[in-house]
């Protein structure tokens, strides 16, 4: 199989760097650049752990070939904040313990970030929508919701 | 799982996305937003040889306001379907039901050309062209071609175009003044696909129903028009004996399927109440009393 050369922003960092067509963005965030912020759960679109945001959007990195991505910005759970500065989002979630085993996290903060961006989320019943394609396993969404509010009400 | 090895090819234009098809006899798919193809080839139930990625072609995102219809570019993510003011004012029911259309991070991707394309029998899209009498435009390799919306859907994952061909734009009608509609839906979540789904539109003139169509999705092999209930309603006001009998008409037109989230009676069942809901829906907006 041919592979081709790519070049990607990932969290404000240039990468070059030649990939087969087959492989995941996911795979390429988790194995070619080693960033394991964002989790692989069902490999086609239904868990959304893998959720991260390209030029802006979020999106699923399973359901997109890295070498789609030559020339896009892309930003990942790393790219939020650091342990010692989390963003308003990410304070949000420790505030309300909105992780528990932290698996879904990474693609519920990336999910939140793009509809707070995009939805008033006036109502729960909005917020609830808006998450609805994210899964916790740990089912700890009352306290995800909470968070999304608060994020919300400080916007 | 992974998907399996595939060649990959960038098109630049519609000539060159078809050349692309031609060359590769059958072995290539066209890549839209991935939404559904990419599942397919996580879990290998398809192995193309060769992916054709259409994103980069300019001139396959636009939304046309035009006499008679809306034209609407292959490449149209979901998410501007879902926001444009151009489809609020001109068709409602097609906006109202992109919320129903998967999670934001899908409809991001996703595309009306895919979605047409791919068939799914539970898809929300495929309904709406039936419902608002589209018109696909398909470029081939002899050049372009045009098919209504009610002969393109052949079965479940099927529909009229070749292994060569490229959907490029769909036309959907404007309705006439006077016209209210209505969509329900009812899915296991939020954004999941429906266990079953209608539209329709009435166009109320006089306190009677001069034209009546009622569309469905998730209740049989492709998404249905309700042609018996139609005809029932057409000079008629509707009141509740009516709606009971078109209700009746709607259930006795299709073939649901049992599966894991709900049995062939229930969605039969199902697909009757939400047809009362949307033509209840529709004579009030349409003006009717
Ligand atoms: C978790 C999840 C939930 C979903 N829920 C829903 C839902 O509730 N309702 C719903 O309607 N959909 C749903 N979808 C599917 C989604 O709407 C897809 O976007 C859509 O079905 C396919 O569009 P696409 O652009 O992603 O096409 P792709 O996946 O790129 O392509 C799909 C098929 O169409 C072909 N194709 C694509 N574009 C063209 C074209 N222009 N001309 C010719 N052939 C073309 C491809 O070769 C492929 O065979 C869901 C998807 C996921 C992953
Ligand atoms: S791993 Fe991508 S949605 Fe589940
Ligand atoms: S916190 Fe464990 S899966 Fe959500």
């Amino acid at each position: 199989m041919s592979t081709h050369a790519i070049r990607v922003t990932v969290n404000g960092t240039v990468y070059e760097r030649t990939v087969e067509p087959r492989l995941l963005l996911a795979d390429f965030l988790r194995n070619t650049l080693g960033l394991t912020g964002t989790h692989v759960g069902c490999e086609h679109g239904v868990c959304g752990a893998c959720t991260v945001l390209v030029d802006g959007d979020s999106v699923r990195a399973c359901l997109l070939f890295a070498v789609q991505l030559d020339g896009s910005k892309v930003e990942t759970v790393e790219g939020l904040g650091t342990p010692a500065r989390l963003n308003p989002l990410q304070e949000a979630f420790r505030e309300h313990h909105a992780l528990q085993c932290g698996f879904c996290t990474p693609g519920m903060l990336m999910t939140a970030t793009d509809l707070l961006r995009k939805y008033p989320l006036a109502s729960d019943d909005e917020i609830r929508a808006g998450l609805s394609g994210n899964l916790c396993r740990c089912t700890g969404y009352e306290h995800i919701v909470n968070a999304v509010r608060a994020a919300r009400d400080a916007r | 799982m992974k998907p399996p090895a595939f060649e990959y090819v960038v098109a630049d234009s519609v000539e060159a996305a078809v050349a692309a098809l031609v060359a590769a006899s059958g072995e290539a798919k066209i890549l839209a937003g991935g939404q559904s193809l990419v599942p397919m080839l996580n879990f290998r139930l398809l192995r193309p040889a060769i992916l054709v990625d259409i994103n980069r072609i300019p001139g396959l995102i636009f939304i046309e306001e035009r006499e008679t219809d809306i034209r609407i570019g292959a490449l149209t993510r979901h998410h501007q379907l879902e926001t444009s003011p151009v489809i609020a004012k001109s068709l409602p029911a097609l906006g109202a039901a992109m919320a129903h259309v998967a999670h934001l991070a899908i409809r991001n991707r996703g595309t009306i050309g895919g979605s047409l394309s791919h068939g799914d029998p539970a898809a929300e899209l495929p309904m709406l062209a039936l419902l608002l009498d589209a018109t696909l435009t398909i470029a081939a390799p002899s050049g372009t071609r045009t098919v209504a919306a009610k002969n393109f859907f052949l079965g479940a994952l099927s529909v009229d175009l070749g292994a060569d061909e490229l959907v490029t734009d769909v036309a959907f009608s404007k309705l006439p003044a006077g016209t209210g509609w209505g969509f329900e839906e009812v899915a296991r979540r939020h954004g999941d696909f429906a266990l079953a789904a209608v539209a329709t539109t009435l166009t109320v003139s006089d306190g009677r129903i001069s034209e009546a169509r009622i569309a469905m999705t998730g209740v049989d092999e492709t998404p249905k028009r309700a042609g018996d209930a139609e005809a029932m309603l057409v000079g008629q006001a509707l009141d509740p004996r009516l709606l009971e009998r078109a209700i009746g008409a709607v259930r006795g037109a299709v073939t649901p399927n049992t599966d894991l989230h709900a049995s062939a009676d229930y969605r039969r069942h199902l697909v009757g109440v939400l047809a009362g809901r949307a033509l209840a829906a529709a004579w009030q907006r349409g003006g009717g009393t």
